[in-house]
């Protein structure tokens, strides 16, 4: 009965920019990534370095292990490059920035005006692949923390650069790692130093909006010893016809005694109603404890794209370590997820936490994949692990793939795995208190979010059950 | 003469493909309070289930009429919003979902009209204090680890904010004490009013020392087998119902 609601909710997204676009030809070589890196004027080391991953690239497979299907992907009929015109004269402020941006921006919502400064968020935004406008970079100054383009990193630390990227997820960790480090174009960096909290919630929006066109993020987030940092990435993207591949690598490092706090709200465009389309989201993030006491949390609420392929994980190397993965995926149409995460417990006392909540509505397929790793010098780790998935409707899918790999018997590891339905009696119970059925079903829904949700700041709370409520509307009848 | 607020016309309900209740009929005035009575397995559940609306329930012929409206056809939601009202015997959970929040939207849903949430959270509030709902069950999941004298407590607090003409209590004594029955007991009497029916469905008498019906029906196997005052219930009581299942039966 909730079908017709189903289209409305992209179109007040879908729309594409028109903007002016500085274009490399498709297709990727040695020549393609000397452009590249020419484009970002980065120095001979890291032509090099992109080079090399280009090399390895060429000897790796695709990997074929996900619960995911989809039509090959042609690397040879990608753009690796494009980015908004005049970008040598790149603004100073808003003003100066394209009002079309602008007005996109505002569409979706992005928090790049003065209110949203003075609700303490700064923002340094990824339009296609060049970093536009960085804001409150002055008060992070203050503190010396480092907030900028991770191209502008690469000119201006690259002490920090050559030391950490590449140093969470090697070169050749994957196929989408090795060609990320081959084509990246922009993304950002972050460096807390020691005994910094982040006097600000450090947010990007990302956006896909060039057709055809991949989009290769590079975050690279380092807190040095007792610094803390909370991270917010969101994004959105236009309506579009063709497949688009996005394979982003972020790094997180934590030294003794700090804090990374990553949250992730993903809404790229997820195919028509049939499976046409949407975005191919082959993601790697990893984030190393690497100093004792230290902590990575890792929040996503994946709402968007055709297919994704993503598995935010922790090393835990430092002695009492924490990760913690906080998952909510929802599938409708025919969209296809394979993610979840990789807790490896290398330290002592180390803990772990993960609560991931799939929701499989339409077609789609909703597949939670675990790693819960307790190497031999792992004494008293501890792992927590809730893995519930919840179906809608007849023709969908729900699987769960844990691995549980214990090498230390002083470990405690406890997994909790549910799969469910919408139950009858909870939408009967709701509705004869007059709450009508999609109302009642989003309230059940958020209901079973609400342990993911509350790791969210308050303005993603409201983004996410937003979101959420859009990708229901429609998925019941 | 007061109107009449609720009427069940030969209603027939099915279940699977099985008849649960058979040509039932029932007329609530306004003001009246009526208590069906009934062994475990005679339908009692089914059919307050089915006069909500409940979608599992096939009715297969009969009306449901409320303050003169054909209800028959309406969805759960609809008829909340028309103000008929279920107490639950076993009010499900819903965790993850705040009381407080749940009782906000419901009100927002069957009043209608824009209450300012300030006002919203004092009306829930001072109702809540009267029931001695405690304020921390506010923030607490729906019906989620409470206890079975809580969770009456929680539906009958529903029913004094969403002021239904017609409330139909099933088994609202099953789980209670006597500290807590007196409690909700004194809750429905108070909202004992002109301009509303009561229906209470209960499998024994303790309930209706408590709230002294207009009427009982004595329903066996999907039926009102015999009606009458309340004495119907102490009579009922002290023969049992095997007598009344010989009545039916000839």
């Amino acid at each position: 009965m909730v079908t017709e609601y189903q289209k409305k909710d992209y179109s007040q997204f879908g729309f594409v920019t028109d903007i002016g676009e500085d274009r490399i030809p498709n297709g990727l070589d040695e020549n393609v990534v000397r452009m590249i890196s020419a484009k970002k004027n980065e120095p001979e080391w890291m032509v090099e370095w992109r080079l090399k991953a280009y090399r390895k690239w060429l000897t790796m497979k695709e990997p074929s292990w996900a619960h995911v299907s989809y039509e090959p992907i042609d690397f040879e009929g990608i753009c690796y490059y494009s980015a908004p015109k005049k970008p040598e004269d790149g603004p100073k402020s808003l003003d100066e920035v394209d009002p079309k941006l602008v007005e996109a921006y505002q569409k979706l919502g992005i928090p790049l005006d003065e209110q949203k400064r003075l609700a303490g968020v700064a923002v340094d935004a990824v339009f296609d692949s060049v970093s536009i406008v960085t804001t409150h970079k002055e008060t992070l100054a203050e503190h010396g923390v480092i907030f900028c383009p991770i191209s502008e990193a690469i000119r201006e630390y690259p002490d920090l650069i050559k030391k950490y990227l590449g140093s969470v997820v090697p070169m050749a960790d994957n196929f989408y790692s090795a060609l990320n480090c081959a084509v990246f174009s922009d993304g950002s960096f972050v460096y807390i130093p020691k005994g910094v909290k982040c006097p600000l919630d450090l947010s990007t929006y990302f956006r896909i909006n060039a057709g055809g066109t991949g989009q290769f993020e590079r975050t690279l987030i380092i807190a040095d010893e007792g610094a803390e940092v909370t991270y917010l990435e969101g994004c959105t993207a236009p309506m579009r016809d063709e497949n688009q591949l996005h394979a982003a690598v972020v790094e997180l490092v934590a030294m003794e005694g700090a804090e990374i706090k990553y949250t992730t709200v993903q809404n790229w465009y997820a195919g028509d109603e049939n499976g046409k389309g949407g975005v191919y989201n082959f993601v790697t993030k990893r984030g190393a404890c690497r100093g004792d006491h230290s902590k990575i949390s890792w929040t996503q609420v994946e709402t968007g794209s055709a297919v994704t392929w993503k598995y935010p994980s922790c090393i835990l190397e430092g002695d009492y370590s924490i990760g913690e993965f906080y998952s909510v995926a929802i599938t409708n149409d025919y969209m296809q997820a394979d993610t979840g995460t990789k807790m490896l417990h290398l330290g002592k006392n180390t803990r772990s936490r993960i609560v991931s909540k799939g929701i499989s509505t339409g077609h789609s397929q909703n597949s939670y994949r675990g790693q819960v790793f307790i190497g031999p010098k792992a004494e008293n780790a501890r792992n927590h692990t809730q893995c519930d998935s919840l179906l809608i409707g007849g023709a969908c899918e729900a699987n769960t793939y844990p691995v549980i790999n214990v090498k230390n018997k002083t470990a405690v590891v406890e997994h909790e795995a549910t799969a469910s339905k919408v139950s009858a009696d909870q939408l009967f119970y709701l509705q004869s208190r007059g709450i009508d059925e999609e109302q009642a079903i989003k309230l059940i829904i958020n209901g079973y979010c609400e342990e993911v949700f509350k790791q969210l700041p308050m303005e993603f709370a409201v983004e996410a059950n937003r979101l959420l409520d859009l990708k229901l509307e429609g998925s019941v009848g | 003469m007061s109107k009449t607020i609720f009427e069940v016309k030969n209603l027939e309900v099915s279940v699977e493909d099985k008849k649960i209740v058979n040509d039932l009929s029932l007329s609530i005035k306004a003001g009246e309070v009526h208590a069906i009575m009934g062994r475990n397995g005679s339908g009692k559940t089914t059919l307050a289930n089915s006069l909500m609306g409940h979608p599992a329930y096939t009715v297969l012929a009969g009306k449901v009429i409320l303050d003169g409206e054909d209800i028959t056809e309406c969805s759960p939601d609809e008829r909340a919003k028309k103000r008929l009202f279920l107490g639950f015997q076993y009010p499900v959970a819903v965790p993850g979902v705040s009381l407080g929040n749940f009782l906000r939207t419901s009100l927002g849903f069957v009043r209608g009209e824009e209450i300012p949430k300030k006002e919203l959270r004092k009306l829930i509030k001072s109702e809540a204090t009267a029931l001695n709902v405690p304020d921390d069950f506010l923030s607490r999941s729906l019906n989620e680890g409470f206890s079975g004298g809580e969770k009456k407590r929680i539906e009958t607090l529903q029913m004094q904010l969403l002021q239904p003409k017609v409330a139909i209590m099933d088994e609202t004594d099953s789980g209670l004490d006597i500290d807590a029955l007196k409690l909700v007991a004194e809750k429905i009497n108070s909202l004992r009013s002109p301009d509303r029916g009561i229906l209470l469905i209960t499998h024994y008498q303790r309930l209706l020392e408590y709230i002294k019906p207009d009427q009982v029906h004595v329903m066996i196997k999907g039926k009102i087998v015999k009606s009458g005052g309340a004495s119907l219930a102490l009579d009922l009581e002290s023969r049992g119902y095997d007598e009344f299942a010989g009545a039916s039966n000839g």
